[in-house]
Order: C-alpha cells, then structure tokens, then sequence
C-alpha cells in the first residue's frame, strides 16, 4: 500500500511543476508590466532598474521560473498588491470559509444523491427513478447563481427565514453561521447532489446484476438488508472516489456562490483580486487550487484501492 | 485498402439511418434538439421579430413588472427584457458553439497526435493535458479571462483553451482504441502516409465520440459564458447577456423585482437542459448496446 502511494505521489510530481510552469507563463503574459506599479508615479528609470534586478527581471525565463518557483516551494508565493500581505497569508485566511462551505455542501449532496441513486436504481423504470432522474437533470442544468437568487427571493425575500447575504464566522456564533451559510451550501451542493445520483444509480445498477446478490435474494435475506449491506456496500467505492474528484469542483462553483451571498472566501478572493488586477493573488490562488485538485485526485486513487480488497491484495 | 474504401460509404448508410431512428424516437432526446432549435431561431429572428430594441433605454418604462406592453417587464434602465433575453441568446449561443470550436481545433490534433504518434509525442502532450486539467474549468477560465481582458470574444478564447484537455483526452483515448483495428493496421501496411491515414481512417472513426462530447460540453460552455459574463469578464454592456442580466438583476430580488432575473436564468436553463438531454440522446444512439 505505501510503495502504491509513493508510486502516485511520483507520478504528480512532473505534474505539479507543469501547473507551476503554467501559472508562471500566466504571470508572463499579464498585459502591463507589475514593476512600473512598484516604481510609483514618478517611474525613475533608475528606481525601475533596481527593481529589475531585484526582481532579477533581467535574468533568462528559465532562471526567473527557477527563483519564483523556489520560493513558491518555500512558502512564499508574493505579496498582494492590494493589500500588501503575502498572498499565503489571504489564501490561509479565506481557505476555511471556502472549506466549511464546500464540507456542508457535501454533506447536501450526499444526503439527496446517494438516497434518490439507490431508490431510482432498485426501482428503475417506475415513476421513482423518471422522477430522480429528472431532478438530476435539473441540477445540471440550472446554474448556481441563477438558483441562488432565485432561493434568495423565496427564502429570504418571500418568507423571510433566513438571511439573503453576509457571512457570520464560527467562532462568532455557530448558529448564526449556519443560519448564513445553508442556503449558499444547498446551491452548491445542488449540482454535485445530481452528479452523485447518476454515479450511485449507475453503480447500483450495475451491482445489483451481480451473482451474489441473486445469491443473497436466494438465501432468504430481506431485501432492505441485500440493498443496504451488499449491494450499496459494494456500489459506494466508484461513488466515494468520485465524491472525492467532485470536492475539488466545489471549489470551482464556490466562486460563484460566494459571490452571491457576500462570503469572503477562496472565491471572492479570486475575482476581486481579477478586477484589482492583483495578479500575484490570481497565480496562488490558481496554483493552490490546481495543488488541491492533484492531492484529490490523490486520495481518490488511495480511496479505490482502500476500499476494494481486491486492488489491495493484488 | 480498398476494401475499406468499399465499405465506408454502402456499410455507413446502414447504421446512419439507424442512428436517426434511434435519434428520433428517443422523446427526451428530440425534446432536446426542440429547445436548442428553438433558442437558436429566437436568437436570429428574435432581433427582426421584436418591435423593441435590446439597448434601447427609457426613463419613463424603468423596472415596470410583466405587463401586456413588455410582456417580460423592463429592467433598470427601462430596457425591454424580452429583447434582450433573446438578443441574450445570440451571445450565449455562439459562445457555447465558438469555444467548443476553439476547444476541438485545439484539443483534436494533439489528442490525435498523442494516441496515433504514442511515444515522447504521448508522454509530453498527456502531461500537460494532466497539468491543464488540475485546474478546475472555470477557474482556469477566470485566470485566463483576467489575461485576456474582459469581452464576450475573450471569453470565448478563455473557455475554449480551458476546455481543450478535455477534447485532447478523448480524442487520445479514441485514437488508441482505432489505431490497432485491422483497416489501419492495413493502410500501415500499403504505406499510406500517416496524414492520410489519420484523415481518411482515424478521423472518420472518432467523430460520433466527439460529435456527443461536443454537445455536452456547450452545455457547460454556454454556463461558463454566463458564469464569466456575470461576473463582469464576459459581454460588456450595453450589449445584453444572460449572465449580466442575472447580476444586475440580482440586485433588485431583495426588492421584490424578479423579474429581470428570472426570465435570463429561465432561458439558460431550458437552453442548456436542451443541449444536456440532446447530447445524452446522441450518446445513446451511438451506442449499440442500447437497442
């Protein structure tokens, strides 16, 4: 097992200095140049060579990707220039208000994927699965910051039962932070909900086809057993690492649902650092993402080869 | 060789038709390709049909609910909103069709190249396929849109590289999956140069797979256009979008407007619903083990 995770930890490494060496080249082909920023107004051509060379701006492509990628290693992925912080130090702070929220959409989907995939699996062709089926599609479909606003007027406008914006932190007040951060976890998780659905009816299906579980049926035992201990058992491993490829997709949509309901997390800070034109905070930010995404898929490899005893004996 | 020149064209017509009747019979499938047609005609006759202007603005129509003179109200400017969800349309569209364009001119070849050549070709063109796909989609068409500057045809860009990896990984793994039958191993054989080979045997071959794929992803197309447009990097106005509508509509929900929101959100998804439920059915008229 841990020759298996050493094995994939190797392979993500050219990967992850491919995504370094995208962002970089990002950085590169930004339109205006950041050091004429940092000289200030009077633009000292002296001033502005210094900086070059500080900067070590004058140094081949190779070389200035070497430096900024040693000190990305390090720790240090620049300093906004907004607010002058380092940027690991923004990511740091808005990362667990993207993560809590991420977390509690999970937990949605979960809750409405897995339930609505087995029943329509077990009951397919009945008006159960046509029903699920055509939720999951809806999910798809709609776009979480149109369903968002629209949960806006009916919930918060309409009936008026919970806030339509604001963030309030959990150490402030827990109750007030699910208060505010339920609905904006409900529309994230909507989408994710309609994919969990068709992977688990999907895998169900395919599960429930099995010898062993005709064998099950033969032996007596009662079916919400079969359908619980044997076959969902079995048709949750494809579902869990999928479930762990779509996390990362969260965070992806969380820029949007941020956005709507005012939460200063991960994806707030991308677009306001995009029309601040704070491109050090866009390059961590993609950077850190794109990290995120690899160590998923990571664990979603560990994940099928944990819970398949098959892959871990072979 | 010749024999498989001999049987593209008689074998083809065959399971053409086939696929058609499947097509067509699948009712969620043709309710699909219904809603597509019909946002694409809204989109070019929209514009001559309507007797409003979609950035014609007037103070004395400002944010007026549905009525019988603006049947979807008019929004902060006293724009009619019908005029502009259909002149909406026309964006939305071509954007979903121009990045998805942009994505397989860009992502075929090197799928191509990847699983015909195999090798170094292989190695370097899957690695950074892997690299590009680290990325979720729609950050990585922000990061790009910031670069490329805020505009609908920039955004179009901005999507379509974000999502070339995924045409490159499919097109790859069709490649290697066509390149060992028999009539390539043949046409290897006779000596026909690989160009050739790859027009006149791979490409036939790997079109249906592309052709379904390319269905769904204008579906996410047309969402990341709206996603971009909303948040600011997509259509400046005064031009309409349906994701620029939603973000200025969203501002006046808390008073009540619905209005301006509703009927853009509506439109983006019976148009994306119509491209999802097309795709899925091309998906299974292709596939022979559906009967």
């Amino acid at each position: 097992m841990l020759s298996f995770i050493a094995r994939r930890l190797l392979i993500a490494i050219p990967t992850i200095i491919l995504v370094s060496i995208f962002v970089f080249t990002l950085q590169k082909l930004l339109p205006g140049d950041p050091i004429l920023v940092l000289a200030g107004e009077e633009r000292d051509p002296v001033v502005i060579a210094a900086l070059r060379e500080k900067y070590r701006l004058n140094d081949p492509l190779p070389l200035q990707y070497i430096a900024w990628a040693w000190q990305a290693l390090h720790g240090n992925l620049g300093i906004s220039l907004r607010t002058n912080a380092p940027v690991l130090d923004l990511i740091a702070e808005k990362l667990p208000v993207t993560l809590q929220l991420a977390a509690m959409a999970m937990t949605f989907a979960l809750l409405i994927g897995i339930p609505a995939g087995v029943m329509a699996a077990v009951r397919k062709g009945t008006a159960w699965d046509y029903a699920a089926t055509g939720i999951a599609l809806w999910g798809l479909s709609i776009p979480n910051f149109f369903l968002g606003i629209m949960l806006i007027f009916l919930v918060s406008v309409q009936f008026n039962w919970l806030p339509a914006s604001g963030y309030v932190s959990l150490t402030e007040s827990v109750s007030q932070n699910l208060r505010t951060m339920i609905m904006p976890a409900f529309v994230l998780g909507n989408a994710l909900a309609a994919s969990m659905m068709r992977h688990t009816r999907s895998a169900m299906l395919g599960v429930l086809r099995q010898d062993y579980i005709r064998t099950a049926r033969a032996k007596g035992l009662l079916e919400p057993r079969v359908i619980l201990r044997h076959a969902l058992r079995n048709a949750l491993v494809p579902v869990v690492t999928v479930g762990t490829l779509l996390f990362g997709e969260l965070l992806a949509g969380a820029v949007l649902t941020e956005q709507i309901f005012t939460i200063p997390g991960f994806g707030k800070l991308i677009v306001d650092a995009v029309f601040n034109r704070d491109y050090a905070v866009v390059q961590g930010v993609v950077l850190c993402t794109a990290i995120g995404y690899i160590g998923l898929n990571l664990l979603a490899d560990v994940l099928y080869v944990v819970l398949n005893p098959r892959l871990r004996t072979g | 060789m010749t024999l498989a020149l001999d049987t593209a064209s008689p074998a083809a017509a065959a399971p053409r038709s086939r696929f058609w009747g499947k097509l067509l019979r699948n009712r969620t499938a043709a309710f699909g390709g219904g809603l597509v047609v019909l946002f694409a005609l809204a989109a070019i006759l929209g514009p001559w049909v309507l007797p409003w202007d979609p950035v014609q603005t007037s103070w004395s129509a400002v944010r007026k609910a549905p009525s019988a003179a603006h049947w979807f109200g008019t929004d902060e400017l006293g724009r009619d909103v019908l005029a502009r969800v259909l002149s909406g349309a026309r964006a939305s569209l071509l954007a979903g069709v121009v990045s998805v364009s942009i994505a397989i001119a860009i992502g075929g070849p090197l799928g191509i190249a990847a699983g015909y050549f195999g090798g170094w070709t292989d190695s370097i063109i899957s690695r950074c396929t892997e690299a590009l796909l680290a990325c979720p989609f729609l950050i990585l068409a922000i990061a790009l849109g910031s670069v490329l500057g805020a505009s609908l045809v920039n955004a179009m860009i901005a999507i379509g590289i974000a999502a070339a990896p995924l045409f490159i990984r499919l097109t790859r793994g069709q490649t290697l999956a066509v390149k060992t039958e028999d009539f390539v191993e043949g046409a290897r054989a006779v000596g026909l140069p690989h160009r050739w080979i790859i027009i006149r045997y791979i490409l036939p071959n790997i079109f249906a797979p592309i052709l379904v794929q390319a269905t769904l992803i204008v579906a996410q197309a047309i969402i990341a256009e709206a996603s971009l447009s909303f948040l600011g990097l997509g259509q400046q106005p005064p031009a309409p979008s349906w994701g620029a509508m939603l973000n200025t509509g969203k501002n006046f929900v808390q008073q009540g407007q619905w209005w301006m929101s509703v009927f853009p959100g509506v439109a983006i998804f019976f148009t994306v619903l119509g491209f999802n439920l097309l795709g899925d059915g091309l998906r299974d008229a292709l596939d022979p083990r559906e009967s």
